[in-house]
Order: C-alpha cells, then structure tokens, then sequence
C-alpha cells in the first residue's frame, strides 16, 4: 500500500510540474505582452462580418447513438485489461478462449445490428 | 526522493525536447516533399531555430478572450490539452532495466486513460469560444474520440493479452519478433485511430483550417494558442513512443540493444513521426461521414478480429 501511494505521488508531482510549467509561461507571457482591449477585438470572429446570433446555437447532434454505443462498448473493453493479463495462465486456457469468443460474439452482433439499422452512418 | 527528482526532470526535458525536434522535422520534411526549401534564415544554418523564434513570438503576444466566451474555461483549456500527454511519457519506456520514469503496472491503461482527457481540452475549447466554427469543430473533436477510442483500447488489450501483462516495461521484455506480424493489423489500427485522436491530417476534419477556420481554436491566439499547437507535437511523440513500446519492441533491435537500447527507442519513435508527417502530405482531408465510417466499419471490426487472432494463438502457444 505504502508503494502505491508512492508510485501515484510521483504522477500527481508530475501534475504539479505541468501545471507550473503552463502556469509559468503564461506568467512570463503576461510580463511581456501588451494588453489594449477594444471592442472590436472582444467580439466573436465570423470571417470580418458581425456575428450573427449566438455562438451557442442550437444544432442537432448527429451522432448520439455512437455515443450510446461507444458507453456500451468501453464498458465491455475495460474488463479486457485485467483479464488479459491472466486468460492465459495455466488452467484456464480453453474456457476463458471459449469466453473470450462469446464476449466477441456480443460486440460483434451489436455492432452488426447497429450497422443493418443504419445508425453508422453520419446524416 | 533525488532519483525521483531526476527522473522527472528528465522527463520535462523530453516533453521540452522532443515535440520541438518534431515541429522542426515537421517544416522541413514538409518543405522538402513539396519542392521547397521552408525556413532558412532563422539560427542561420537551415532554419534549425525557426521554432524557437515562433516561441518568442508567441510570448509577446497579445491574450484576447473574445467577450462572449466563457472566460475560465476558455482560459484553462490549453493546459488540459497540453499537461496530459506530459504524464503519459511518465511511464513510457525507453531502454530496459528500469531505464522508465515511472514502471507502473497497470501501464498500458494509465496511458490510454489520460491521453483521452488531453482530447476533453480541445472540446472545453470548442464549446467555451460561443463561437460556431468552434462549437462545430468540438462536437467533431468529441464524435471522432468516441469513434477512435475504441478501437484503439481494443489494439492495445490485444497486445496486452499477448504478453499477459499490462506493464509497458514487461510487454518489451515478453516482446518477440514474431510479434510483428501476429499484431500487424493491431498495430496499423492503433496507429492509425491514435491519429486521429490527434486529429492530424488527413483525420483533421474538426480542425478544417480552411472549412472551419481552425474549429475550436478558431478564437485562440498568442501563447495560449502555441500551447495548443504543441499539444498537438506532443501528442505526436506520445504516440510515436507508444506505437513503439506496444507493438514495435521498443528497445530490441536485430542488433547493439543492450546498453544502447534506448537508442533504438529514439529511431524507431522518430521514424514513426516521419511517417505521422508523411501522411499529413500526402492524404486530403476525410469528410466527417467517411471518417466515421472508417472507426465504425473497418477499425473496430479489424481490432475485434486481431483480439480473435490474439487470443487462439496465444492459447495454441502457450
């Protein structure tokens, strides 16, 4: 446990380090850069004219079903990982192929049905 | 407590270094492909510093944020671009016997997990700018991470099944040459979906310069927007080195890879990089439909089908 705290301790370091290292350019960048705001600066960029209504507009988002699907799928695939390291060990070998196969199967029909009804495809 | 301290200060050198050495590549390979000689004055031999100039550029520049933007989130989406590929060179490996900043166990899905939150800065982007080349560009970003991540988690657990650890030091050192072959469709796809997740050309649709005015970026200028870019460089040698950690054997060469294993780690990233770049020349730009069609029905099919492969091989084997 004590080794696990230290292993994580050395990325959250590596975390500060980062954050000083963006935090510290932008220090620096603050020193030197000029700072003369106008109106038309501030306002949104739309090639040279005005912009018309609000950055937030309403837009459909086309592809919520690969989200869906996406959730479903990498639920399944983070199990892969730890199972991965022991479906070879002695003893299990041909069960956990059979189970691995049947797990495929899954994906693999999912993704065949997701396909026949369409929901692939970028409207 | 000093190894540590070491350790990472080297690790902030390469996350100095080496996206720099990529940029730079990046100019003159380009230049060169095209029939032209691309920066030559700057450092005076060769143009070699082109990028450090672009650097001192972008420190005196002006920070505008537009308005209309959502101030803090617009203002912190760099650093979650840029930070997380920092902490993935953590645990990549460059030579062996412990020549790793970090040799975490579960290696392979500490990398994998937070190269995608470096893809949520470009989306907090997007969506902070309430600009709409930015919004439409963030909701690409977030269409093309759901559609890669997949297959690319799928690739890596193949391999991770084949050495039956997910420690990126142990799979090196359980690494055959035959691998090669036995993981060529999972490496290409790990490849080619990692691209993508950078969203380097041809799989740049959600940052169209030319379509979308450079999506979420569209109202970044100055350092915050050099961050971006170099994320994105960064990204590039993340992947480079995970390419080859995974699927090219790393530190093992035909030949002189003992002590100077890490040397072999460095060419093979490199020559990787050159290819990253090669693509961008050479390939036009996927349309958002054909790139979605591409994940859906060829690399989540081939990744399902390599663990297939995997799996039967490695069971017949052992």
């Amino acid at each position: 446990m004590q080794d696990y705290f230290h292993t994580y301790g050395v990325v959250a370091a590596l975390l500060v380090v980062g954050g000083g290292i963006v935090a510290g350019g932008l220090a620096v960048n603050r020193l030197l850069r000029p700072s003369r705001p106008t109106g038309e600066k501030l306002t949104t960029y739309e090639c040279g004219v005005d912009p018309v209504g609000e950055g937030w507009a309403q837009s459909y988002v086309r592809y919520y079903v690969f989200a869906y699907l996406y959730v479903v799928f990498a639920v399944d695939a983070v199990f892969l990982f730890p199972w991965a390291t022991v479906f070879s060990s002695p003893g299990y070998g041909m069960t956990t192929l059979g189970e691995m196969f049947v797990f495929l199967g899954f994906l693999a029909v999912g993704l065949a049905y997701a396909g026949k009804k369409g929901v692939l495809s970028w409207v | 407590m000093l190894e540590v301290v070491g350790r990472l200060a080297l690790v902030a050198a390469a996350f100095a270094v080496l996206p720099l050495l990529v940029g730079q590549a990046e100019h003159k390979v380009m230049a060169h492909m095209q029939g032209r000689l691309g920066p030559m004055y700057a450092g005076a031999f060769h143009g070699w510093a082109q990028l450090v100039a672009d650097g001192v550029k972008f420190a005196q520049k002006e920070d505008v944020v537009p308005a209309a933007a959502d101030r803090r989130i617009f203002k912190l989406a760099p650093a979650v671009a840029l930070v997380p590929y920092l902490l993935v060179l953590l645990v990549i490996p460059v030579g062996p016997h412990g020549q790793v900043a970090l040799d975490l166990g579960p290696g392979v899905f500490f990398a994998l997990a937070v190269m995608g939150v470096g893809v949520i800065g470009a989306i907090m982007a997007g969506w902070a700018s309430a600009n709409k080349y930015s919004l439409l560009g963030g909701m690409r970003v977030t269409a093309q991470l759901m559609s890669y991540e997949l297959p690319m988690v799928f690739s890596a657990a193949s391999v991770a099944m084949a050495a039956g650890t997910l420690s990126l030091s142990g799979i090196v050192e359980q690494w055959r040459w035959y691998w090669l072959p036995w993981q060529l469709v999972g490496g290409a796809v790990f490849f080619v979906a990692g691209l993508a997740e950078l969203r380097r050309p041809p799989f740049d649709m959600p940052v169209a310069d030319s379509e979308i005015i450079f999506g979420p970026y569209t109202e970044y200028g100055g350092l915050r927007f050099a961050l971006f870019l170099l994320a994105e460089y960064a990204g590039i040698v993340v992947l480079c080195g995970l390419t080859t950690v995974l699927f090219l054997g790393g530190w093992k060469g035909p030949f002189l890879d003992g002590p100077l294993g890490w040397l072999w780690t460095l060419v093979k990233v490199f020559a990787l990089a050159f290819a990253v770049i090669w693509f961008r020349v050479s390939y036009p730009r996927l349309r958002e439909d054909q790139l979605q069609r591409l994940a859906w029905a060829w690399l989540v099919p081939l990744s399902l089908a390599q663990l297939a492969l995997t799996g039967v091989l490695k069971v017949a084997l052992g």
